[in-house]
């Protein structure tokens, strides 16, 4: 199993280099997969940007991820610093097909910046090594998960999401494992 | 990790509203479909019992999303219904509620609140459904059905059951230890020591006694109109037997302390292994509540007594457990059924299914055989109490004693209550016999 680690360009700018490493690191360390080193992959596409939101369409930049399939034993994590949300729901921090080949992670709300608050590197990194192996889990076909270190966890804010650890619970690995 | 049991259907018509909830809600461990109208949901409705809707208020084509939830309820009452709307308004929120909806949403709304929602209706849903297997449990435990006898004295005794049952009359059941008279325990007469039972039955106020810091509702007050079920009713002081003559009688009580009348309009089934007539007799239990408990007796036969119902019983039991337990067993052999019929059965049908489960867990293949229940003979049942007829008395009481002894684990305590001896007697006669424990 091989991990494709992507950074996507958007109006916002393009997630830095040495954090792509780190979430690749982190990748490296939770799964049995080799990760390949972060390239740049495609723009996030226009026809995603909801004005009236002022935020981008997941779902559509997944359908256009997966226009180029990352092949069969490997699965593709994309990373933006666009602002993600899916139609039913404000924002979300990221979105993967469950047990599929694609799936994405917004570093906009994990920035403490987005709250107003001076910026933070290490807990940027730390929030973004979080989202990353959680979106990632459910490539590998994890559901959440109730333990409260795990990082299958749910979060649905930010307080949730630095409460939680970035790696997954022994329960969690095994099945990670399995599907690897 | 969640258990991936209930299914959710998302009716929207845009694709992509419904594709990405479904995902959003997968990643959560639900089964998830989705529909693009409501005509569609309502097919899909039919073939699976989801357990959440999630509806959009507007969609094109003939059924909005009122229409589809009034179709759902008619046909799954029990399914949660979440309308979904871009534009909340008073009026369509208060018709859905109306109609029947759980909940009234409007998109965009925070994952926090979604995920809370749909947490709290599968917590309620798991309580239901937990709920509803457990009654299914009692009402199996208890029903006539589960009754299994071939014996005309059986039959005579549930017809007499059925009749009774509607009634609110006291009923006194007898039958030894075993031969299956609690319906529900509520009160062990026998297990108690007498302030205790007083206490239990009529509860106390505050500072009755040392250590009464609150006031305590007994079983009396506790069951209102309902039934109380007094197991070992023969083993009660004279104080306890005058106390319940009372409660009998004048229909009311005073808690332990209390100076409150406390009304009651119970009924009392009440069940002893003991002859209340004997010990009537013998001026141990009171003539007076002896007769306002015995309005209705019923007499349970030992299972020696009936052993044609012990085949009937075994392939009872042996399907109840097998089940229970997850074994492939199906079917009791000859020479185990041979066992089964030759053992007296000293616990009666309550030992009976001990035996059976014990053979069950044990055994090996999918059919019981003879060596399944070998330790029948161990525990000094059937058989080893069949005295030759050159045996003295004395050595039959050694043989007793001693398969006494086996039974309870060299417990004195236990074996001198089974043998109806104090345990200063058993000790001597351990001596005289030079039995071992």
């Amino acid at each position: 199993m091989e991990i494709l680690l992507e950074s996507l360009e958007s109006p916002e700018g393009e997630p830095p280099a040495e954090l792509m490493e780190e979430i690749r690191q982190a990748l490296e360390d939770v799964f049995v997969a080799r990760v390949a080193a972060a390239v740049r992959g495609p723009r996030v596409p226009e026809p995603s940007f909801d004005a009236a939101r002022r935020q981008y369409n997941a779902p559509l930049i997944l359908q256009k991820l997966l226009e180029r399939p990352p092949g069969a034993g490997r699965k593709l994590l994309a990373v933006t610093r666009a602002d993600l949300f899916i139609p039913m729901l404000s924002f979300v921090y990221g979105l993967a097909q469950l047990g599929g080949q694609a799936a994405v992670v917004s570093l906009a709300r994990l920035d403490q910046k987005y709250y107003g608050l001076p910026e933070n590197g290490a807990l940027l990194s730390g929030r973004a090594r979080k989202e990353a192996v959680h979106e990632t889990g459910h490539l590998f076909g994890l559901v959440h998960c109730e333990q409260p270190e795990c990082a299958m966890r749910l979060s649905t804010n930010i307080r949730q999401l630095d409460l939680k650890g970035d790696a997954l619970c022994a329960g969690c690995a095994a099945l990670a494992r399995e599907s690897a | 990790m969640m258990q991936a049991k209930w299914q959710i259907l998302v009716v929207d018509d845009e694709e992509i509203m419904c594709e990405s909830m479904a995902a959003w809600l997968r990643e959560d461990g639900y089964q998830v479909d989705t529909a693009p109208s409501g005509r569609e949901a309502l097919e899909m409705a039919k073939k699976t019992d989801y357990a959440i809707y999630f509806i959009d208020l507007k969609m094109p084509g003939g059924m909005d999303g009122i229409e589809t939830l009034m179709e759902i309820r008619r046909m799954r009452a029990d399914a949660s219904i979440i309308i979904i709307t871009a534009y909340a308004t008073v009026d369509t929120a208060i018709a859905a509620m109306k109609e029947g909806a759980q909940e009234y949403i409007v998109k965009p709304c925070n994952p926090e609140e979604i995920s809370l929602l749909v947490n709290r209706i599968i917590k309620v849903k798991n309580l239901q459904r937990e709920n509803a297997i457990l009654r299914k449990k009692l009402a199996r435990q208890y029903q006539f059905g589960d009754i299994v006898s071939k014996n005309a004295k059986m039959h005579d005794i549930l017809a007499l059951a059925r009749d009774v049952a509607s009634l609110r009359s006291t009923v006194l059941i007898r039958g030894e230890s075993g031969t299956g008279k609690e319906p529900f325990v509520a009160v062990s007469c026998a297990a108690l020591a007498e302030t205790l039972l007083e206490s239990e039955l009529f509860g106390y106020e505050k500072g009755a006694f040392t250590g009464a810091g609150e006031r305590k509702k007994g079983k009396f007050e506790l069951a209102g109109e309902g039934t109380i079920f007094l197991d070992e009713i023969g083993d009660i002081s004279p104080k306890l037997q005058a106390d319940l003559l009372r409660v009998l009688q004048e229909r009311s009580f005073y808690r332990l302390g209390g100076s409150e009348e406390v009304k009651v309009d119970v009924r009392v089934i009440a069940a002893t292994h003991k002859d209340l007539r004997q010990a009537v007799a013998e001026g141990r239990f009171r003539e007076d509540l002896f007769y306002r408990l015995n309005v209705i007796e019923i007499q349970l036969p030992p299972l020696r007594e009936r052993r044609e119902d012990v085949p009937l019983l075994a392939h009872h039991f042996l399907e109840r457990i097998a089940h229970e337990v997850g074994k492939e067993v199906t079917a009791i052999s000859d020479g185990a059924m041979r066992a089964l019929l030759d053992h007296d059965w000293p616990g009666n049908v309550r030992e009976l299914e001990n035996a059976m489960e014990r053979a069950i867990v044990a055994c090996r293949s999918g059919v019981l055989g003879e060596e399944d229940f070998r330790f029948l003979q161990d525990n000094g049942g059937g058989q080893q109490y069949r005295a030759p007829a050159s045996m003295s008395l004395a050595e039959l009481e050694k043989l007793a004693i001693e398969a006494t002894l086996r039974r309870t684990g060299g417990n004195i305590k236990e074996a001198a209550a089974s043998l109806g001896i104090d345990r200063s007697t058993l000790y001597e006669k351990l001596k005289k016999y030079g039995i071992e424990r």
